[in-house]
């Protein structure tokens, strides 16, 4: 982690206390097979917070982000996004996934199409945008992740970077109020990961809600208005990412932050 | 990084642009790979008169001392004794000039046979214009609704003053396009929902498919067109009469489609887990997801198996003999069947050989040809 990261300007704070939380998890517990891997997790999440999950790998954090937009169902508790609840009801997820965007750590752009028709498709299908407004709204958010002359090239002639911020331009395009970011940064070359951290600090100060799992200390610093550090499917600690890196409370935290500053 | 090499050591680059000479050419591929050791010089040069005689002998055979017409006596039957003379020796063409249209277009009455020369037209006219990405639109499926539509009334006939033709009537070249388009026409999309089936969520739809891949993929193609043939009328009230050709058509699409799907599915398989979860996170529905984003890939990959199926079924069309039906290579041994002309099998075979590989030969090239073309795009 180089200094330079942590000397940067840290992204005024502005949680709304007073609205409805954007993200409620209430004892959450999920097992694949007989493996518990998320043991009654709760967290709540404000709107316009941004939130940092860390830990190790195995951790559970993955599932959990994952389970908020339901690409994995929890078998216990409740989640709630939005003021709406996740169950099988398809209506509702079809609404909460709307509102929710996501972007993966292996970008999963769409590589037969453009990178335009990447960005177009959801608003076109799903929000039902004639094409010319879905396709100007696409231009904008490239030019926001400053790609926009990219547009016109396939997903497999650009770097990972390159994909990376497309990825979040498309998912931008369906004007979410959370964004989920699960490791956007593990699969990138470390000349590319600045870009992209780039592009989600913008975000961050735009005032999205945002969920971000990530090893990038530097950026929780600078950005998170609350770490939450899990292990073996558990929340162990939360705080300020001042209070976490600082003043660990938890042997595990500590064990955890002392291994990846060696790493670093 | 390169911008530094290149202005070290000027004239690298350009004189690494080219390999040197004599490592390119044909003459550089044929010392590399014909003439590299006196052992394959050797096989090389054996290889090369086995090869010069063999086409010497065809030449010969097939141009040289061939026959092309025989005498008619008065009552019109042909005189083959020309021909018998040169047997072994030159080939008897004779007999594709006397019985081509009985081939081509079967026991269909001869002052109509325009009508499936045209019908044949039409479905070469419409793999055409089926082939060509500039006709990938909605109304390519109009065309093939019309197209086949016209095909019927001139096979049939009864109406517009043509004359009515059953089917018993049908034959040669025409029975095999009708099977081989029908049913790869149908068998495709059947295939597709079979290998989404596969892969459902609901147990009774995957059980399902799982069963009728299995028990249709466990039998022989010939035993599902006997089954149609000779047992499904046993089941069916008295009165009740599916036509023959229809049987059959139902019988080679429902095994066509088992193997199809089998093939689409591993397409399916292929595509990474991430497609499908970035499709849901944007929150498009089951069909937008598999329409958009998840069967455009898959069907991509699965090009060359999928050609290599089609053409499998093309050419198993001619199975439709064992139950009655005169298809192309069926209406061939009719010919042959002629007495003044049973000796000359190899002519007839010959050029039902050359009918089946333009055929398929063209799918061949048209699928390598698409393949390369859709992936140009996405160069990884």
């Amino acid at each position: 982690m180089s200094q330079a990261a942590f000397a940067d300007a840290p992204v005024p704070h502005r949680i709304d206390t007073n609205a409805p939380p954007a993200i409620v998890l209430d004892k959450v517990n999920k097992w694949y097979g007989t493996m518990h891997v998320l043991r009654d997790v709760s967290m709540t999440v404000a709107q316009q917070e941004r939130v940092v999950v860390c830990g190790p790998s195995g951790s559970g954090k993955s599932t959990m982000i994952r389970c908020i937009n339901r690409l994995e169902t929890h078998q216990e508790g409740r989640i709630l996004v939005d003021g709406t609840e996740l169950t099988d009801d398809l209506r509702a997820l079809d609404t909460i996934r709307r509102e929710v965007g996501m972007v993966f750590q292996s970008f999963n752009l769409f590589p037969h199409l453009t990178i335009l028709e990447n960005c177009t498709l959801a608003p076109i299908w799903v929000r039902k945008m004639p094409k010319a407004e879905a396709e100007e709204l696409a231009m904008s958010y490239l030019t926001r992740v400053k790609i926009p002359d990219q547009a016109k090239k396939y997903p497999g002639q650009l770097s990972g970077g390159q994909q990376q911020r497309v990825a979040i331009a498309r998912a931008l395009c369906m004007k979410p109020k959370i964004m989920l970011f699960d490791e956007p940064t593990s699969a990138l070359d470390p000349e590319m990961i600045k870009e992209v951290l780039d592009t989600m600090i913008g975000l961050a100060e735009s005032g999205m809600t945002m969920v971000c799992v990530t090893h990038e200390m530097g950026f929780a610093r600078q950005v998170a208005d609350r770490v939450v550090f899990m292990d073996r499917g558990e929340i162990v600690e939360s705080g300020t990412p001042q209070r976490m890196f600082e003043d660990p409370q938890t042997d595990r935290l500590k064990l955890f932050l002392s291994q990846i500053l060696r790493g670093h | 990084m390169s911008d530094t090499v290149a202005t070290a050591e000027p004239g690298y680059a350009a004189a690494r642009e080219r390999p040197p000479a004599g490592l390119v050419g044909p003459w550089a591929w044929a010392r590399a790979n014909l003439f590299s050791s006196w052992w394959s010089t050797a096989i090389t040069l054996v290889l090369v008169y086995v090869i010069l005689r063999a086409l010497v002998g065809f030449v010969e055979w097939a141009f040289v001392n061939a026959i092309w017409s025989v005498p008619y006596n008065a009552q019109g039957r042909p005189d083959t004794a020309v021909c018998q003379n040169a047997k072994g020796i030159g080939a008897c063409w004779a007999i594709i000039g006397d019985k081509y249209r009985l081939i081509l277009f079967g026991r269909y009455p001869y002052e109509e046979q325009w009508r499936p020369a045209i019908c044949v037209l039409l479905f070469i006219g419409l793999y055409v214009v089926s082939a060509m990405r500039r006709f990938w639109r909605k109304e390519l499926a109009l065309i093939w609704i019309a197209t086949l539509a016209v095909i019927g009334v001139l096979m049939w006939g009864g109406v517009f003053g043509l004359q009515e033709v059953p089917e018993d009537y049908w034959g040669g070249l025409p029975i095999t396009l009708i099977l081989a388009t029908f049913g790869l026409a149908f068998a495709f999309p059947l295939s597709v929902l079979v290998a989404l089936g596969r892969r459902s969520k609901l147990p009774a739809i995957k059980l399902l498919c799982v069963l009728y891949v299995e028990l249709i993929r466990g039998v022989p193609l010939i035993s599902v067109l006997f089954m149609a043939s000779v047992m499904f009328p046993l089941f069916m009230p008295a009165g009740v009469n599916v036509d023959k050709l229809l049987r059959a058509q139902i019988a080679f699409i429902l095994f066509a489609g088992a193997y199809l799907a089998e093939v689409v599915r591993g397409g399916l398989q292929a595509l990474p887990k991430g497609q499908s979860e970035a499709a849901d996170a944007m929150g498009l529905t089951y069909w937008q997801k598999t329409g958009l984003i998840i069967l455009p890939q898959a069907l991509r990959l699965v090009i060359p198996p999928l050609v290599n199926t089609f053409i499998g079924f093309f050419k198993d069309t001619s199975l439709v003999l064992i139950i009655g039906l005169f298809d192309l290579l069926t209406m061939g041994k009719v010919a042959l069947s002629d007495p003044p002309w049973q000796s000359f099998s190899t002519e007839v075979y010959v050029v039902l050989a050359i009918i089946y590989i333009c055929f398929c030969f063209a799918m061949s090239k048209y699928s390598r040809g698409l393949e390369q073309d859709l992936n140009r795009a996405r160069r990884r």
